[in-house]
This record gives structure tokens, C-alpha cells and sequence, in this order.
């Protein structure tokens, strides 16, 4: 299947999906040495993010998180790719930054897909495989 | 968004990976905020400077980066004053990431003066009509309100982007059609000095990120404009407001349908909240202190001796360019710290309680210090420090 997108940050990447409902704030909900989700009060907590494709609503938070999503791709625990509804600048930021592929402009059913399915993220295309 | 062939070319990557980058952070921000094109911006103005905010993590982006900036660019306050920071209490460890960052930034050959208020140390950074990409929340409402010129509040990397490219995404407060008044605020009481701030602190609550324009029976000058502006953009998130009579007038006179009214008793009503009783430490210059104001405190500090800690804060080029009322101050055994201010460094976490006679710091001191603040005139401000309040 073949979803339609807005590129935010350029690139093309896959693995599987991590998706949540909720917003993440990188400063604070998720630590920068080990891609771990350490806020109790996340739906994702206690999931590496490292080479998912991360599908999340947005960003929030301390515009310090895009450095974050920085951090975690020096050392090797970023996402592949990230799915947004609608980006906002600091996880844009962060994105474009990072070298990561980020999209936006998805349906809201994207935010349920089941954990671990393959997904390619095209972003120079505007597209999402299935 | 419409790019040029240049701005095209530095898309691609044909100059360099740094400029990439950078132009892909404006384009971004363009197409979430619907840009029809960049413009060029005369001056920019860095946020992300205090190694307490940006910690390790954008220590190593900034590092990585290469290249000069295109457009005059200025650093805002770090986290400590970078010549007296053993004085305030800061560890060895801190001073050393502190340091790298400012000569992280120095590299891409950013002026190093570290100051909320640029506008008082370089004219020529910001004239009526400009558009600029600066950073801090209270210079931006100074720019955007008391010297008519255009800037949206960017990021610490959004802002660093436009230095590197030397232009901004065209939207936002870059546009007339976003700054016209949403407001009307009404205030008959005579007003000075910290009331400015007061008033600030309650308009941003009610107006959040709308534009009010405010009828005053007083004239406030260009200290309390900056009271007011950088109050509002922390109790609410205002860019720009516009007095009436005094400030540069809005692009269209229509009258806004809201309607606010404030009276001495609100005002008073902030003072008594944010009693400064108990406070064991007293800062002021937020933002940085102006030489008229250091005048002030120098006259109110004379002949006497301070008996709590005493901060003052202010950009080093305006405590270098009057050192004898620096001297006088510090005669008190009040202190004079450059660089740096209460909110974003470290120094003032070990205290309980902190007052001070800036709106935005009462905004700011609990949550990013953990530190109680309590809110008073400047004279109330500095009987505590002598031990009469």
C-alpha cells in the first residue's frame, strides 16, 4: 500500500513502525544515551525508538529536543525514519539536522498501525510504502 | 515555496553540507508555515547559548558546524559571566562547556557579545522596516514593537540558519497582515517603572500570542517599553504590541473588538501576590540593565551597604562603557555581572527565594530555577537587599 505525504526533512529510509497517539517532548520523554522512552507517563515508555519508524503526532516541548534527536543520531539511536501528522519546527529541526527522513501530512489511522510492520519512508517522493 | 537558483543550488548541497542543512531548516519552517518565499534579514540574533539549556547535546551540534554567517549576528545571555563566573558559584566543569559554546560559536564568526538586549549596544542591528531573524522573546518584541521592524521569535537553530544564509522564510510577523492590533487595552492610572512590568504580566495571560495596543495616560520610556514587551512574551507569548502615541503606529487604524481594562488595584494586586519578603537574594536586569538604569540603582545604592546578595545584570559592553557606576554600585558590595542574567544561569539555584522587579523573570525564576520569586518596584527591590523590607 501506498500512502501520500508532505517531505519535512529529505531522505528515504525503512524499518518497522513504532507509532503512539500521544505527542513526544525528545528533552525529557526520551533519553539521549540509550533511545529509550524513560517518561512513566508515556505511552511508549520503556521502547527504544533506535531504527523504528517513529509515527507520532508531533512534537512538544523544550525546542532543546531537536539538539536531542541530534545526540541520538551521533551515537548511532535514532529513528530510520518519523511519521508526523503535522510537523512543527523542533522536531523539523531536529530532523533535518540529523539526517533523518520526515514526513507529515498522514491520515490519523497512521498513529494505530501495528508495531513492527515495514514501512518505507520515500521523503523526496512524498510517498509511504506499506 | 519559491527558491531562487542559488537558493536551489545550496538545497542540493553545491555549497557544502553545512549550508544544506541550514537552507533546508528555512524551507522547512517555510512550507509549515506557508512562506511564499525568503527575504533577506539585516541582523540576526542567537538564542541556545547557556550550556544550562542547550547542555551536551547542542554543545556537539553547534561544534560540528561549519562556515561564516552572512548577515551581522549576536549571541544571547549564557550561563554565566564569562570573566567572573568563580564570583557566582559556578563549578570548573560548567565554565569549561560554557566556554567551548561561545567558542563554538565565535568560529562562524558570530559577534560574542551575550545580551537579551542587542538593540542597546548596536544600533545599526535593527531600523524601522527591517526584517530580522532574532531569537530572544523580549528583543523580538522590542524589535517587532519599539523600533518597527519585522521578526518572527525563531529557535536557537532556526536563527542560526538565517545568519548562515543571511535570510528568513517570509510569514508570520514578516507580513502587515499579521500585525494588526487584536487587543485594546485601557489603562487610565498614572504608570512607571516596574508597573510596566506588572501590567505586562497580567495583558499576556489574558492576550497569549495576540498583538494588543495599549491607551496609556503615561508615555513610558524606552526601559519600560522594554519591560512591558519582554513581560508580555512571558506570561503570554506577544511579539508585538503597540503603544499608542509613543511606539510606531499599526499598518491599518481599525479598532480591535477586544477590550481590556486594567486599574491600579490589578497592578497593586501583583505586587501583593509576589511579596518579596524572605527573599535571600535580589536581582535585577532582567532584561539586561541600560546605563539610565544602572544610574538608578548606583543613586539608590550610594552611601550604603547591602546586606543580602545584591545581582545586577547587564551586557559587558554597557558595564565597560561606564565603569564608574559599575564602581559605585559595587561599593555596596552589590555585584555587576555581564554575559549572563538570573534566568539562564545556573548561579541562582542555590537560593530560596529571589526577588526581583522584572515581570518575566516572575515568570521564569520557579520553573527554570526552582527558586520561589517574589516582584516589587526598584526601590522596594533594593530596600531588601539593605535589610528594610
Amino acid at each position: 500500500m501506498e500512502i501520500l505525504c508532505r517531505k519535512i526533512a529529505p531522505g528515504c529510509a525503512s524499518g518497522p513502525a513504532l507509532a503512539t497517539k500521544e505527542p513526544i517532548s525528545f528533552l525529557g520523554n526520551v533519553d539521549p544515551n540509550t533511545g529509550v522512552v524513560v517518561d512513566p507517563a508515556h505511552d511508549l515508555f520503556g521502547q527504544c525508538i533506535a531504527g523504528n519508524v517513529l509515527i507520532f503526532p508531533g512534537g512538544k516541548g523544550s525546542t532543546v529536543g531537536s539538539y536531542v534527536i541530534y545526540q541520538l543520531k551521533k551515537r548511532g539511536l535514532a529513528p530510520a525514519a518519523m511519521i508526523n501528522l503535522r510537523s512543527e519546527p523542533i522536531v523539523a529541526v531536529g530532523a533535518i539536522i540529523s539526517g533523518i527522513p520526515l514526513v507529515d501530512g498522514v491520515p490519523e489511522g497512521m498513529m494505530q498501525i501495528k508495531s513492527g510492520t515495514w514501512i518505507e519512508v520515500d521523503a523526496d517522493h512524498g510517498l509511504i510504502r506499506i | 515555496m519559491y527558491l531562487s537558483r542559488e537558493e536551489e543550488d545550496i538545497c542540493r548541497g553545491d555549497h557544502g553540507p553545512t549550508l544544506q542543512k541550514m537552507m533546508n531548516i528555512l524551507v522547512a519552517l517555510g512550507e509549515i508555515y506557508g512562506a511564499e518565499r525568503l527575504v533577506p534579514v539585516r541582523s540576526v540574533q542567537i538564542a541556545g547559548v547557556s550550556f544550562k539549556n542547550i547542555g551536551d547535546a547542542g554543545l556537539q551540534w553547534i561544534s560540528d558546524l561549519n562556515g561564516r554567517v552572512r548577515v551581522p549576528s549576536i549571541l544571547n545571555p549564557c550561563g554565566m559571566d564569562l570573566r567572573r563566573w568563580k564570583e557566582m558559584g559556578i563549578t570548573e566543569e560548567f565554565a569549561c562547556k560554557q566556554q567551548a559554546t561561545i567558542d563554538a560559536y565565535r568560529k562562524l564568526k558570530i559577534t560574542t557579545d551575550c545580551t537579551c538586549t542587542p538593540y542597546q549596544l548596536y544600533d545599526s542591528l535593527a531600523c524601522r522596516g527591517d526584517h530580522l531573524a532574532w531569537s530572544e522573546s523580549s528583543a523580538v518584541s522590542y524589535a517587532n514593537s519599539v523600533i518597527g521592524a519585522m521578526t518572527n521569535r525563531e529557535g536557537g537553530p532556526s536563527a542560526l540558519a538565517a545568519a548562515l544564509i543571511g535570510k528568513t522564510p517570509l510569514y508570520g510577523y514578516h507580513l502587515d497582515e499579521n500585525r494588526k492590533p487584536t487587543h485594546l487595552v485601557e489603562i487610565k492610572d498614572e504608570l512607571a517603572g516596574a508597573d510596566y512590568g506588572a501590567v505586562g504580566f497580567l495583558v499576556g495571560r489574558i492576550v497569549k500570542d495576540g498583538v494588543p495596543i495599549f491607551h496609556l495616560r503615561s508615555r513610558p520610556n524606552s526601559d519600560e517599553l522594554k519591560a512591558l514587551g519582554a513581560s508580555m512574551a512571558a506570561s503570554g507569548s506577544v511579539a508585538l504590541y503597540y503603544v499608542k502615541n509613543v511606539t510606531p503606529p499599526p499598518p491599518s487604524q481599525a479598532r480591535p473588538e477586544e477590550k481590556i481594562a486594567i486599574d491600579r488595584a490589578d497592578i497593586d494586586d501583583v505586587y501583593k501576590k509576589h511579596s518579596g519578603r524572605d527573599a535571600d537574594i535580589i536581582a535585577l536586569g532582567c532584561p539586561h540593565c541600560s546605563e539610565q538604569e544602572l544610574e538608578q540603582v548606583a543613586a539608590l545604592l550610594e552611601g550604603k551597604t547591602v546586606k543580602k546578595e545584591l545581582w545586577v545584570f547587564t551586557a559587558r559592553k554597557i558595564a565597560e562603557s561606564c565603569p564608574e557606576l559599575v564602581a559605585r554600585i559595587e561599593a555596596s558590595g552589590a555585584r555587576v555581572f555581564c554575559d549572563t542574567c538570573m534566568v539562564v544561569s545556573p548561579a541562582c539555584e542555590r537560593y530560596k527565594k529571589m526577588m526581583v522587579n522584572s515581570g518575566k523573570a516572575l515568570v521564569y525564576i520557579p520553573g527554570l530555577c526552582g527558586v520561589q520569586a517574589g516582584f516589587g518596584t526598584l526601590e522596594r527591590c533594593i530596600d531588601s537587599a539593605l535589610g528594610r523590607l
